[in-house]
């Protein structure tokens, strides 16, 4: 159900957001998700991180004024988020972007799942289902400019066979043997490139994906050292508690790097 | 200067919702600015949406005030129609569905705070957007900034109420010294299973912080207070 308070927003002869209801920016966001296939299924990571846009012009005018909508840095709002899900029995989906649109993607996987279960016919929804059903969702609200404000990770295994897939918020979407949303897709990919293999056990697709968040810690800086990774076989979901990575510092360039030239970093 | 009085009367604001063990204890600030003009010292920015939930409004006071009106009249036909008491989550689950399909339109941030029978004291905060999340304690509004810190070394678990509401006056009042939006007396919202407690704490109730002085009726006060001739030799 949704409840939209009737307002007036201006002429829409002279004011092209007039008549429209589309999300404009994101406010509260996430930060990268990485996920591989493994030998019995799927691994996901994320870190519990959440960012607030925060904009020293925010209260300056209406919605209408776009010059708005960068942010003057980022607070670290919330550090206790959950941003991967199981779906269903046979899915987990991660989401980088705006919780809210994340928030309310859930709340439609809810009602798919529902209305599947109510057919009581002994058949489930898989990740492959649940992923087409995602990306017509994000392509059709991209197609009316009015995004999901979200780059989603869909991962499964299902009758023995592994499904991991991604849909940006534009509505791209893709299978891949590991895939990594927002910076992890810069920073992640290329390890994963490298050092994935079909066969990994649980124990190495963990530190995998170990080395790729630890890079992100360093590397990006919405990333926060308290991190979930998420397990999905043929017996089912299993979640981590949340956790810290060890850092190391103790390279010798880093303990006076502006001896030899003070004013440089 | 332009003091610019028609601009959108915003809150500023400082608002804060902490639990503890028993209930929810609610605080803010009172100004309300209209551009560099306080439009009004005295506001009471913890409104009530049923005997049991109230919530604190942040950000444009006319989008705030709007959707707490909303919400209050779907919760007043819901609990008719229920029997009894709303719970804490379905007023959060309606200010968000508000919020959410608004977003493009609204530019208010809330915290929703109460006490019922099945979970106990709650707050659950509403940042712009409409995402909805469940915290042992939240602050939001411009004053918030300055108070991530405080909270970050201040805040404990299973608090008393006695602890709880004094973390929030401090807090509070932490945030008027430094932001400039908020401002006022601290107004404070005690939510529990035995009923609702309302308190109002003006600047001279508050603790004193760094470079604030002692106020005074008048200057000819303290130079009498210090002797007639003081400097005399």
């Amino acid at each position: 159900m949704t409840f939209t308070i009737p307002i007036d927003n201006g002429d829409a002869l002279k004011n092209a957001e007039a008549d429209s209801q589309r999300t404009l920016y994101p406010y509260v966001t996430g930060t990268s998700i990485v996920a591989i296939k493994y030998k019995d299924g799927v691994l996901m990571a994320s870190d519990m991180g959440v960012l607030m846009a925060s904009s020293l012009c925010k209260f300056k005018g209406f919605m209408v004024d776009n010059e708005c909508a960068g942010s003057y840095g980022s607070t670290l709002r919330y550090k206790n988020i959950e941003r991967v899900k199981a779906i269903g029995k046979h899915s987990l989906l991660g989401a980088s972007g705006e919780i809210s649109d994340f928030q309310e993607i859930l709340r439609y996987l809810d009602e798919l799942v529902l209305n599947d279960n109510m057919w009581d016919d002994g058949n489930s929804l898989g990740p492959k289902e649940v992923h087409n059903y995602l990306t017509r969702v994000m392509y059709n609200r991209r197609n009316k400019f009015n995004p999901l404000w979200n780059t989603l990770v869909l991962g499964g295994v299902k009758n023995g066979e592994s499904y991991l897939g991604m849909v940006s918020m534009i509505g791209v979407s893709f299978e891949d043997n590991h895939v990594a949303t927002g910076f992890g897709n810069h920073l992640a990919r290329p390890i994963l490139r490298d050092e994935w293999r079909a066969d990994l056990s649980f124990e190495d697709g963990v530190k995998l994906l170990e080395k790729c968040m630890r890079v992100l810690l360093y590397r990006d800086r919405s990333a926060i050292n308290k991190l979930q990774i998420a397990k999905i076989t043929e017996e089912g979901v299993t979640v981590s508690q949340p956790y810290s990575l060890k850092t190391f510092w103790e390279f010798q360039a880093f303990h006076n790097p502006t001896a030899g030239a003070q004013g440089s970093w | 200067m332009d003091l610019n009085l028609d601009a959108p009367h915003s809150m500023g604001t400082t608002i804060i919702g902490v639990t503890y063990n028993g209930g929810v204890v609610l605080g803010a600030d009172s100004r309300t600015s209209t551009g560099m003009y306080v439009a009004n010292r005295a506001s009471d920015k913890i409104t009530q949406l049923t005997d049991n939930v109230y919530v604190c409004r942040s950000g444009s006071a006319a989008d705030s005030q709007v959707v707490s009106d909303y919400v209050r009249y779907f919760l007043h036909q819901h609990t008719i129609q229920l029997g009894q008491p709303a719970t804490v989550k379905v007023s959060a689950n309606l200010i968000r569905m508000l919020a959410y399909n608004n977003k493009n339109m609204l530019q208010t941030g809330l915290i929703v705070g109460g006490w019922d029978k099945y979970e106990g004291g709650k707050i659950y905060g509403i940042p712009l957007g409409g995402t909805v999340v469940e915290q042992p304690f939240a602050i939001g509004g411009s004053g918030s900034s300055y108070l991530y810190g405080f909270f970050d070394q201040a805040w404990k678990e299973n608090m008393t109420k006695e602890e709880a509401e004094q973390l929030v006056v401090k807090a509070v009042s932490l945030a008027i010294a430094r932001d400039g939006a908020s401002g006022g007396v601290v107004r404070t919202v005690i939510i529990n299973s035995e009923g609702v407690t309302r308190n109002f704490y003006p600047g001279d109730k508050l603790q004193l912080w760094h470079e604030e002085l002692e106020p005074q009726n008048s200057l000819l006060d303290i130079l009498n207070a210090a002797g007639p001739e003081p400097m005399a030799m």
